[in-house]
């Protein structure tokens, strides 16, 4: 590949990024790569499709979204997975999730956040700060979602420097909930068809809501080969696809997963894996893993064990259930999406004990015999919750190792001293 | 011919050769600027068969003499547990970390925990204290094991507890129970921990800081069970990775 900056260097002048600093952060992502993903053995030939995403991240996707809005169409970010993008796309406008997974310009967020804020809020920050994500700064309209405290007061931050939208996520699962939550849905509807122009019909939510569902079943089945055993993709692969899923094409993303897909379960037919039969399978569940966050599963499979799940946003949460396409009314269809959306397990509801039996149901389905629970540092719903996950494991006969970290690598060795002890044990 | 066991640590190397379960000939030297020299220099040292390495250095190892590798934690487990064979847990406490270790009937590691990544309660964190205070190690700890109290040290951040014990002597505070302070508060975390990884005795108390009387006595006094120390308290991890390495029979 050529110099990146001069294929795209126009464009994100264009979009008023630092180019400086964005070089820095280019370079930066080849390293992690290799060292991460090409040095794997072995990979699923349909992972190159991801190394190409990968390599033109910063891009090629972002030269498609600067056609589309010059076609006259809408790009709109979003932060987490209760955003429903079904809506989002019914009415023409692409919807990329942020960066949020490297440290990046902390110097300048520590001036406006606490520095006991979590890595991914403060990344998000930074990026905005620096002016190094083109998302971002190509996005018509941020949607954030008060899910977490730390989140809702930085998009107040956030605000300032983007245009937001805060759709309000209830924190509790009983009818009244349900009742608001489906309330802003509306409003949001009305906020979007605002922003594009265009009217949320059946027909269009009916049809974005099947490319939807067909990107997620796509997921299911990629994941669902990580059930056997030797396992055929690595769970840094899998939670790659995981991340990438929030920003990629859909149709081509659908169709490369399926690519994948079709070739783990030929693999699996050939009894060939990623790793040996007797590797040490482990699921990881908690805070979310935004790209280029590999750190902790870097760890992991360097220790001779392989993630066969993920119970996170950037995993099982995104894509295990389907939003119900059989309604024939517009109110229909959003009843079912807000159903939906308001089934995902994340910490940030009380009580949330769905999540604790999806950790021990998915520990068995996908032949787990130990748990991580990750959380990031000051990631309090998480860090919290992580008593009620081990319990539940260990009551299920998982041993559980809790690892709070951050994007930061200075905690390495401690990191690759606890996961290969944990490996050790399971193997034994 | 032997086997070789190595603990490449941030204070120590140590390194065990072990014939037929015994062990004929074992050293302790300082890891100094370069670790991974002295390990080298070990390794030329005497011939042996297989080599497993262990601590902070062991990828290190790996990646220069071709050493199998194992986590202080399965070392420590297998060290304690060739050394005391009824040994129900391990608590070491090295140069800059701090593991406890629930062991299972068999000897196999059942739970484990480790400090965080700074350096409090840890051996590093008793020497800058021993500065802070005009002892060496040996001395601070003749004090803390001769005072009847300990001045409560509410810092356990290494440069915070060393601004509060300069503070301290500035304010001519009795320096022994300072050191009994320093000790006192290292033990209360140290049991807590042993306490969440349900460890029960005997514990075999290993690592340099073992070596330390007063923290001993504190561990025994605050302890549910039996607590023993090996002669060798230094060495339970080299000689845990020599074990490994009498186990898995490699090039």
């Amino acid at each position: 590949m050529g110099d990146p900056n001069e294929t795209y260097g126009e464009m994100w002048q264009d979009l008023g990024m630092n180019l400086r600093a964005h070089c820095a952060l280019l370079d930066a992502i080849p390293k992690m790569y290799q060292s991460a993903y090409l040095s794997q053995e072995n990979r699923p030939d349909g992972m190159s499709y991801f190394d190409f995403v990968v390599s033109e991240i910063h891009g090629l996707r972002i030269k498609e979204l600067m056609d589309h809005k010059a076609a006259g169409g809408k790009v709109v970010g979003t932060f987490c997975l209760y955003v429903p993008e079904e809506i989002i796309r019914a009415l023409g406008a692409i919807d990329v999730g942020l960066c949020a997974g490297a440290e990046w310009g902390y110097n300048e967020v520590e001036k406006i956040l606490p520095r006991n804020t979590c890595a991914l809020i403060k990344s998000f920050v930074g990026f905005k700060l620096d002016r190094v994500c083109p998302y971002v700064e190509s996005a018509d309209l941020v949607i954030g979602e008060t899910t977490c405290d730390g989140k809702k007061k930085a998009y107040e931050i956030f605000g300032e420097m983007a245009p937001v939208y805060i759709m309000e996520l209830p924190q509790m699962k009983r009818p009244e909930d349900f009742t608001l939550w489906r309330s802003e849905i509306d409003r949001l509807v009305a906020r979007l068809e605002d922003l594009t122009g265009k009217k949320l019909t059946l027909e269009n939510l009916k049809a974005a809501t099947r490319d939807v569902n067909a990107k997620r079943e796509a997921l299911q089945r990629l994941n669902g080969a990580r059930k056997a055993s030797p396992v055929p993709i690595s769970g840094k692969d899998a939670l790659l696809a995981s991340q990438v899923a929030f920003y990629d094409d859909v149709s081509r993303f659908t169709e490369m997963v399926n690519k994948i897909a079709d070739e783990l379960e030929a693999r699996i037919a050939a009894g060939e894996g990623v790793a040996p039969a007797n590797a040490p399978r482990v699921l990881v569940t908690g805070s979310p893993m935004a790209i280029p966050n590999w750190k902790l599963h870097d760890v992991i499979e360097k220790a001779g064990a392989v993630v066969v799940a993920e119970e996170m946003c950037t995993g099982s949460r995104y894509f295990d259930t389907l939003t119900d396409e059989t309604p024939e009314t517009l109110e229909g269809m959003l009843d079912a999406i807000a159903h939906k959306y308001l089934g995902i397990n994340c910490a940030c509801f009380t009580p949330n004990e769905g999540r604790m039996d999806d950790v021990v149901r998915m520990a068995e389905e996908y032949g787990a015999q130990g748990v991580i629970h990750y959380a990031l540092q000051f990631c309090t719903p998480y860090q919290m919750e992580a008593r009620g996950v081990e319990k539940a494991s260990r009551e299920a006969g998982l041993p559980v190792l809790r690892i709070d970290t951050d994007y930061s690598m200075e905690d390495i060795g401690q990191l690759q001293t606890r996961v290969e002890a944990f490996v050790e044990m399971l193997a034994d | 011919m032997p086997v070789l066991g190595l603990d490449i640590g941030s204070r120590t190397v140590d390194a065990v050769w072990l014939e037929d379960g015994q062990i004929v000939h074992a050293v302790v030297l300082d890891s100094g600027f370069d670790p991974q020299a002295i390990a080298a220099s070990l390794v030329s040292q005497r011939p042996h068969d297989a080599m497993v390495a262990t601590g902070y250095g062991r990828h290190h190892a790996r990646d220069a003499f071709g050493a199998q590798v194992v986590t202080e934690i399965k070392a420590y487990a297998l060290g304690a547990r060739s050394l005391f064979p009824d040994a129900a847990a391990v608590l070491d406490i090295g140069g800059q970390d701090t593991k406890s270790i629930a062991l299972d009937h068999f000897g196999r590691v059942a739970d484990f925990e480790m400090n965080d990544k700074c350096a409090a309660g840890t051996g590093k964190f008793l020497e800058v204290m021993s500065r802070a205070l005009g002892f060496t190690l040996k001395e601070m700890a003749e004090a803390a094991a001769g005072a009847s109290d300990g001045i409560s040290i509410s810092s356990m951040c290494t440069v915070f507890a060393e601004s509060e014990v300069c503070g301290l002597v500035h304010k001519g505070a009795d320096r022994s129970r300072i050191a009994r302070g320093l000790h006192s508060s290292i033990a209360s975390r140290t049991l807590a921990s042993l306490s969440r990884v349900g460890a029960e005795g005997p514990l075999v108390f290993a690592g340099g800081v073992a070596r330390n009387r007063a923290m001993v006595d504190l561990i025994r006094e605050g302890f549910s069970g039996e607590v023993v120390v090996p002669a060798e308290a230094q060495l339970v991890g080299a000689l845990g990775a020599a074990l490994s390495a009498a186990r898995s029979p490699d090039e």
